[in-house]
């Protein structure tokens, strides 16, 4: 059951970032980025880990993507259009993808070939609590830090969004 | 577990400077928005003073060196060094660019807090030992200064380099991240002795080449932050574009702070597995020295050389990373400290001889300001000469230190086409210096206004160091070499 689960939401998580590339339109593309993040979480959840499916929900497919279709909306973006690029782009990033992409999986077949397959919903480690523990103790400088850099995002916004100079 | 998560005063300590930094910016941004009209010089020359306790704060926190939050901190020489020089270039930042923004008409608390905030993120970067560390305080120094080229937001040529270097700066930090993320898939941790520790016990394994992935992937995110060749495609862009005082933040600050990580990560992470990255290191030294070199030739505007020229002292740089030394490192921390003071010294320069608006910036427009304005020109002059490198400025030594670093390491090849490439270098700067006292000026060209205030005591200052580490090397070099023992 679990690995039927595991291949038809694994499917949609690749066809939907194939779909986020071709596409022609934002918004299409947009929808398409909400269905690789949906069932990404669903994933999670599967593994065990909730609490990185629910911030997946609540940050990605929530905040993050209804930004980025507000953006969209505001901006009355259309399809894209002229040509495809350059040739050599046309001629060479498909199949040097396809290389990384190779390499990639080969690498992780060699090095991880002594491991078994994954157990569904085996990983424990990922509570909230635990999370939240965590993000307290030995990464609370970082979880401060975090602040500045959203403060200094936000003086950015404006600094570049003011009417003008003076 | 509950005494665990209250830091010790000595932490505290350890962090102090950046605490500073942060609440200097805030209050730079309150102030500016309760004082209304009144001109803003003030809020400068507030930063400068800040910018300055938070060094007495580095120096302070040097006394109690060690660990803090959980190992999320470091406190070493190593460190220390850092956390100085980029205060130093925030200050002569600051200095320079209260003159140019009341010129240009943007004299307002936003660009100091920028620039506050920016160091403030650089200063994470080189104290940190953990790479989540490491990435936040990139962003924050990042997201500054995509801002920064872009604050004089009615000059189309400011919104093309912003533009320009958020995309390609994003897309670098992306990579810097996937590197992270595979790393903690290969160690299972992110903290630097840690991720040591484990890929020495992988070092000639397979595993290892999970190590060597990962340590490919950071390369590529951190070369672009240094502009080392390959990737160094938006820097002439960008620092052209871009305010001129900004451009000399931009090719000191965060190249040192990114060069403090390329140090910390690849000499502590991946040190046992440097013969596998070697190879990486003195391929893109020797393309930026030979394109930023080359490239450099041809320019007829002396910004836009100034941007290529830093693209080849970054692969001089990067000649001393391959050596992976104590030494290379030594090296590499020496040259970082002169070239500011150089670069910073000639962009902050430039800014003030382009004229309103940065109008002027062909090398022609240069001609006779060795009559007109003989303290400028003088100014400039030792500023080119030290980036030629000429004895008797920090320059030469800078060079001098590198080359030997790379001859210890046997890197016979690299060092003999990196003199070849100063040699080159120096035609471009010296023709700069010839249109300057030899060339009477045009009568199209508005004469340059004498140099005042801030500007003026920040060259000073940048040219002073120039010559202090060029006749008096000793005292920095010691230091560097005491702290550059520290890096494992």
């Amino acid at each position: 059951m679990n690995t039927v689960f595991f291949l038809v939401f694994g499917l949609i998580v690749v066809v939907c970032a194939i779909n986020v590339v071709v596409q022609r339109h934002p918004i299409s593309s947009a929808i398409s980025l909400i269905g690789v993040m949906g069932s990404l979480a669903i994933i999670y959840l599967q593994l065990g880990a909730e609490f990185m499916a629910a911030a997946q929900i609540i940050v990605y497919t929530g905040a993050v993507m209804v930004l980025f279709i507000f953006v969209i909306m505001l901006l009355n973006a259309g399809s894209e259009e002229g040509g495809k690029g350059p040739l050599t782009v046309r001629l060479l990033g498909v199949p040097l993808l396809l290389v990384f992409l190779g390499l990639l999986s080969y690498l992780i077949q060699r090095l991880f070939s002594d491991t078994g397959p994954v157990r569904f919903g085996d990983f424990k480690g990922g509570s909230p609590a635990d999370v939240g523990r965590a993000l307290f103790s030995t990464y609370l400088l970082p979880f401060e830090i975090t602040s500045v850099l959203i403060l200094i995002a936000i003086l950015g916004a404006i600094v570049l969004a003011r009417k003008e100079l003076d | 577990m509950p005494g665990n998560s209250l830091p010790a005063a000595v932490e505290l300590v350890r962090f102090l400077p950046e605490t500073i930094l942060v609440l200097l910016g805030t209050l730079i941004m309150v102030l500016e928005a309760v004082t209304g009209d009144r001109p803003k010089t003030f809020l400068g020359h507030l930063a400068a003073a800040g910018l300055g306790l938070a060094a007495c704060a580095a120096v302070y926190a040097h006394s109690s060196p060690g660990e803090a939050f959980s190992g999320m901190l470091v406190v070493d020489g190593f460190t220390t060094f850092f956390r100085l020089l980029v205060y130093a270039v925030g200050i002569l930042t600051v200095l320079s660019s209260c003159q140019f923004l009341t010129r240009e008409r943007a004299n307002t608390g936003e660009f100091y807090a920028l620039v506050v905030f920016s160091v403030a993120g650089q200063s994470v970067m080189v104290a940190s030992h953990e790479l989540i560390m490491i990435f936040i305080g990139l962003e924050i120094s990042s997201i500054a200064t995509y801002v920064l080229a872009g604050f004089l937001r009615d000059d189309p040529r400011a919104t093309e380099s912003a533009v320009k270097y958020f995309l390609l700066g994003s897309f670098a930090t992306a990579f810097v991240l996937y590197g992270i993320a595979w790393i903690y898939g290969a160690t299972g941790s992110t903290e630097l002795t840690a991720i040591r520790a484990a890929v020495d016990t992988q070092a000639g394994r397979e595993g290892a080449m999970l190590a060597a992935v990962a340590a490919a992937l950071m390369f590529v995110g951190l070369g672009f932050k240094v502009s080392g060749a390959p990737f160094q495609m938006w820097a002439p862009d960008v620092y052209q574009g871009a305010p001129s005082p900004v451009s000399a933040f931009l090719s000191a600050g965060p190249k040192a702070a990114a060069f403090a990580v390329f140090l910390r990560v690849f000499e502590t992470a991946f040190g046992s597995i440097g013969p596998l990255w070697e190879p990486l290191f003195w391929i893109s030294a020797l393309l930026s020295m030979t394109i930023g070199n080359f490239a450099a030739l041809v320019q007829g505007n002396v910004k836009r050389m100034l941007a290529y020229s830093s693209i080849a002292h970054a692969g001089y740089i990067l000649v001393a990373l391959t050596a992976r030394s104590e030494v290379g490192t030594a090296a590499v921390m020496f040259y970082l400290a002169a070239y500011a003071l150089m670069n910073v010294g000639a962009f902050a320069l430039l800014g003030h001889l382009t004229r309103k608006g940065e109008r002027f910036q062909k090398v022609e427009d240069l001609a006779g300001l060795g009559s007109a304005q003989p303290l400028a020109a003088a100014l400039f002059s030792i500023f080119l000469l030290s980036l030629i490198g000429v004895p008797l400025t920090a320059g030469f030594f800078g060079k001098f230190y590198i080359f030997k670093a790379a001859l210890d390491s046997g890197l016979v090849w690299l060092t003999v086409l990196g003199l070849l490439n100063s040699a080159v270098g120096a035609y471009y700067y010296l023709r700069v210096l010839v249109v300057m006292y030899m060339r009477e000026a045009s009568e199209e060209v508005p004469p340059v206004e004498a140099l005042s205030g801030g500007l003026r005591a920040a060259l000073l200052a940048c040219s002073a160091g120039t010559l202090a580490l060029g006749i008096f090397p000793g005292p920095v070099l010691d230091f560097v070499n005491r702290s550059a023992t520290l890096i494992r």
